[in-house]
């Protein structure tokens, strides 16, 4: 007998027969679409985790680009939008580069998919102008730029958004940790600065 | 109202004066208590120790002699909570649904003193007076099992002379949990020095509380540690009126004035 | 009527028979402690410095939690809705796992079912081995430690490194695990600071003690590991039967990481951590971060439906473990153990574990959750203690973000535990001395003789010493109050 069938019957014997009665599950929380988004309070939620926050107008995203990440070499997915990128930064776009390559970069540039006011969350699902997983992890500074009608208000609101055969990282503020003390120290191993960048 | 008194075992044997403050109480607002002289305990120890089988005699009894009264009265948290939630789960435990079904419409019809006064009688003042500080002391089954929110505290507010004061971490268990006192006494004893600290801290003379079991626990720390704070019961409070205060100096729950 | 705790059809003088509901195997794994829990405790109780770190660590916790829940106005129809979503999971297990294992499958990953911690094991290191790795980096999972995987590992030849910070601090600390979501909780940054620098390598030696300079160590020490690792090992939060999608929960970046890095990619995971539908992670991702590290969000949640090409591993396992599930499963009463999502708020409110700490409840999983789980996983004879390891105050059922009923559910298990002989005999005479009131009324009478125990009861012998160690007796009453009541 192999372990799989082992496990089932033993599963299918520990519920007995008849079968417990199914359960109507309340869905009485605030479901998608119940709830105005509020750019407002996305802002709040960033800089309560110790995100920079920026909004600016469509064309001004180099500006603020240049401004954080100026005079630094940045990788981008090969789909992001090239007016994002001021000349003053050295961009290096991801094609396939090696992991040593992306590691060695000071900064990465992606847009995002949705993001969610109440957390404070953006969600990244590997679009062409959010390559993949590794180019935001590796380097030290973060910038997500995003336009204003990508917020949502919750987390269910932005699940009924993505597509779960996409790789989704669900970003929240610089990488952290409540290790020691159950204190939330900002910075460890993923960027430490992350900037989003909010356009109308 | 005819109200039937559950005294519970541990009122009834050791801190009869809780009970018998709950019959001044009751009677001296109009009611009519009877005293259901069958009963003996609802069995929790039982239950909690790991005991269903056996408390299953105790619980049968317990429905039986309570099954005929409309209202019944404990002055007892625990013991109400164990009534209300554990006495049908023991029913079906040995199969018995029909007394599961008659433990429930008891347990309906079970209040704890508070919740008597506050939901059933609708009632805040009960024209009692006790001129201490006092602090109270909320016990896990009352305010987490049978959820008696802050009627109790509504009551002691309206008594007159009585100066309540908050108890830092009020929601914290004292650390009595029925046989855990004795299974892990040194457990126990760490949860009860932290009880007695936020107690000491208050400068209250008397600590309070629904519950016999807990009062003892907290009392029986207390008085080892000679710090010269009271517990007396919910019930002996509420009983107390300004005529016991004129008699020997001392009210009706023995504390000196 | 079927006994609880037994399913329909067991022998139940002991002996199983293949397809029936089976407990975690002794000898292999973290779900047995050495020593009953009160001598455990009692040890714990006497460490000052542990005791304030465990203070100071909960009631921070709690605060934060606190807030953060007070912000969300549907927290009460969220834990419903959570309660409600692991229900149903339990009573289709056997269906939602083949559902999983298909849609995992279907997404190019592999599927391994594990019926215990050793099968789980060897078919990791084979994994492993198979890779022609020597060295796999871990992220923090409740599931591995359970099963004692890194000791496998390291039997097998190949090196653990655990990546999580706190994990990184008891690994490198040689010791255990003593809470749920933050393993060394029972440490402050003084004492990390001298793990430190005693244990890793190339440390600089003028590291301080704020918790900033320590985390940036480990982002130092743990760097080159992440680049030049082919294998990692990860537990899972969810696992999504509809779209064989799983998801890990994290904060520190570390599993990314290594969720991304690697070549390969092993997941092991409990079998309860399936959830049906991808609907229903809105309901867990609102109520995990908040009753857990008490955040609106963790920093990081990765998610990832079998393999990606060009993005992330290319080899992705899915090991499915049993290791004792099955048998709490077959418990009508205990199943819903099986519903905990691992946030541990249980412990960060419970009395008993604050003054505790994780290390005496023998188990990796402590506190109030432990104390229902363990003995269910290993049989209730293998954690006696445990069940009786709370007061009952209920604390934990009210944090329990999908309102795990724990206090009835330690009622329920005290009652399959075994039971010391002069215990029982003393229950049953009070329990038949209490059917008969005439009996009981003496007995009451009786009970004023314990004055002769001495003054506040101080000469009581074992157990009652126990309570007259730190508390005095009461003085007997001179009267009942049924006999006042007879008198009056």
């Amino acid at each position: 007998m192999s372990s799989r069938d082992l496990i089932l019957g033993r599963l299918r014997s520990a519920l007995g027969e008849p079968r417990p009665a199914p359960v109507e599950v309340p869905r009485d929380y605030r479901p998608a679409g119940a709830v105005a988004a509020d750019v407002d309070l996305f802002v709040d939620r960033l800089t309560d985790y110790r995100a920079t926050v920026h909004r600016c107008a469509t064309p001004d995203v180099a500006r603020v680009v240049d401004d954080v990440l100026g005079g630094r070499q940045v990788v981008v997915p090969a789909g992001l939008p090239r007016h994002w990128l001021p000349d003053s930064v050295d961009v290096l776009p991801d094609d396939d580069l090696p992991t040593g390559r992306v590691a060695a970069v000071d900064g990465v540039v992606t847009a995002a998919a949705v993001a969610v006011a109440e957390t404070g969350t953006i969600v990244l699902d590997g679009g062409p102008d959010q390559g993949r997983r590794v180019i935001t992890l590796l380097p030290d500074v973060h910038v997500c730029v995003l336009r204003a009608d990508q917020v949502v208000a919750t987390v269910p609101d932005a699940l009924a958004r993505v597509d779960p055969h996409r790789p989704l990282t669900w970003i929240s503020g610089p990488s952290a940790t409540s290790d020691i003390e159950l204190n939330r120290v900002e910075g460890v191993h993923g960027p430490r600065h992350l900037h989003v960048v909010i356009t109308a | 109202m005819r109200i039937a008194l559950f005294v519970t075992c541990l009122a009834d044997t050791l801190f009869p004066e809780a009970a018998k403050a709950t019959v001044r109480l009751l009677e001296r607002l109009g009611h009519e208590v009877v005293f259901p002289e069958d009963q003996t305990c609802c069995g929790q120890m039982h239950v909690n120790t790991g005991y269903p089988d056996e408390a299953l005699r105790l619980v049968r009894r317990h429905v039986r002699v309570f099954a005929p009264y409309d209202v019944v009265v404990a002055p007892s948290g625990s013991c109400v909570g164990s009534v209300r939630h554990q006495h049908a789960t023991v029913a079906r435990r040995a199969g018995d649904e029909r007394l599961a079904s008659r433990a429930e419409e008891v347990g309906a019809r079970t209040h704890e003193l508070s919740e008597l006064l506050v939901d059933v009688l609708g009632l805040t003042d009960v024209g009692a007076y006790f001129p201490h500080r006092v602090t109270y002391h909320p016990t896990c089954h009352s305010l987490r099992m049978i959820r008696v929110g802050d009627k109790p505290l509504r009551l002691l507010r309206a008594v007159r002379g009585l100066e309540l004061v908050e108890l830092p971490q009020a929601e914290q268990c004292c650390g009595f949990g029925g046989t855990f006192a004795v299974k892990n006494a040194d457990t126990s004893t760490a949860m009860l020095a932290d009880k007695m600290r936020n107690v000491l801290a208050t400068r209250a003379d008397v600590c309070t509380a629904g519950d016999a079991s807990c009062l003892m626990h907290i009392g029986g720390g207390l008085s080892r540690l000679r710090a010269g704070v009271r517990t007396v019961h919910l019930a002996e409070i509420l009983a107390s009126t300004e005529a016991d205060a004129r008699g020997a100096g001392r009210d009706a729950a023995g504390v000196a004035r | 009527m079927t006994a609880p705790g037994r399913p329909a059809g067991a022998t139940g003088d002991g002996t199983t028979f293949l397809g029936m509901p089976a407990t975690a195997p002794p000898g292999v794994g973290h779900l047995r402690g050495d020593e009953p829990f009160p001598a455990a405790a009692r040890r714990a109780l006497g460490d000052a410095q542990l005791r304030r770190n465990l203070r100071h660590a909960t009631t921070t916790i709690r605060d934060k939690s606190g807030a953060v829940i007070g912000e969300v106005p549907d927290w009460q129809e969220l834990r419903a809705a959570g309660r409600a979503i692991k229900t149903d999971t339990m009573a289709r297990l056997p269906e939602l796992l083949e559902q999983l294992a298909a849609a995992v499958t279907a997404a190019g990953g592999t599927v391994h079912w594990a019926a215990d911690a050793v099968e789980a094991n060897r078919i990791v290191a084979d994994l492993v081995r198979a890779t022609g790795a020597d060295r796999v980096m871990k992220v923090k999972s409740m599931a591995t430690q359970e099963i004692g995987l890194n000791e496998a590992l390291e039997a097998a030849g190949i090196e653990p490194v655990e990546t999580d910070l706190a994990e990184l601090i008891v690994q490198l600390g040689r010791d255990k695990p003593s809470h749920i979501l933050v393993p060394a909780i029972h440490r402050n940054r003084a004492e990390i600071r001298e793990i430190f620098l005693r244990e890793m390598p190339g440390v600089d030696p003028g590291l301080t003690d704020e918790p900033a300079a320590l985390a940036a160590a480990a982002r130092r020490h743990l760097r080159e590991t992440f680049l030049s690792t082919r294998v990692a090992v990860s537990g899972a939060n969810f696992a999504v039967a509809e779209t064989g999608t799983v998801a890990v929960v994290e904060s520190e970046g570390n599993g990314r990481m290594c969720l991304t890095l690697p070549e390969t990619l092993i997941t092991v995971m409990g079998i309860e951590k399936v959830i049906p539908t991808w609907r229903d992670l809105e309901v867990f991702l609102q109520l995990l971060p908040r009753a857990s590290t008490g955040e609106r969000m963790n920093p990081y949640t990765s998610m990832w439906t079998g393999v990606t090409p060009g993005d992330g591993p290319q080899q992705v396992h899915l090991v499915l473990l049993d290791n004792g599930r099955s048998a709490v499963l077959a418990d009508e009463v205990g199943r819903q153990a099986l519903h905990c999502i691992r946030c541990s708020a249980c412990l960060n409110v419970c009395p008993v574990y604050e003054r505790t700490g994780g290390h005496a409840y023998g188990s990796v999983y402590p506190g109030p959750i432990g104390a229902v789980l363990s003995p269910q996983l290993t049989g209730v004879a293998d954690n006696a203690s445990l069940p009786y390891a709370s007061s009952l105050c209920g604390a934990c059922y009210d944090a329990c973000p999908v309102m795990i009923d724990i206090p009835s559910i330690l009622v329920h298990l005290r009652a399959e535990a075994p039971h010391p002989r002069a215990e029982a005999a003393t229950m049953a005479a009070a329990a038949y001395t209490m059917d008969h009131p005439a009996l009981y009324a003496a007995a009451q009478r009786g009970a004023r003789l314990a004055r002769l125990a001495g003054p506040r009861g101080r000469g009581l012998p074992p157990p009652l010493s126990g309570w007259t160690a730190s508390r005095d007796l009461p003085a007997p009453p001179p009267q009942t109050f049924r006999e006042w009541w007879v008198e009056r």
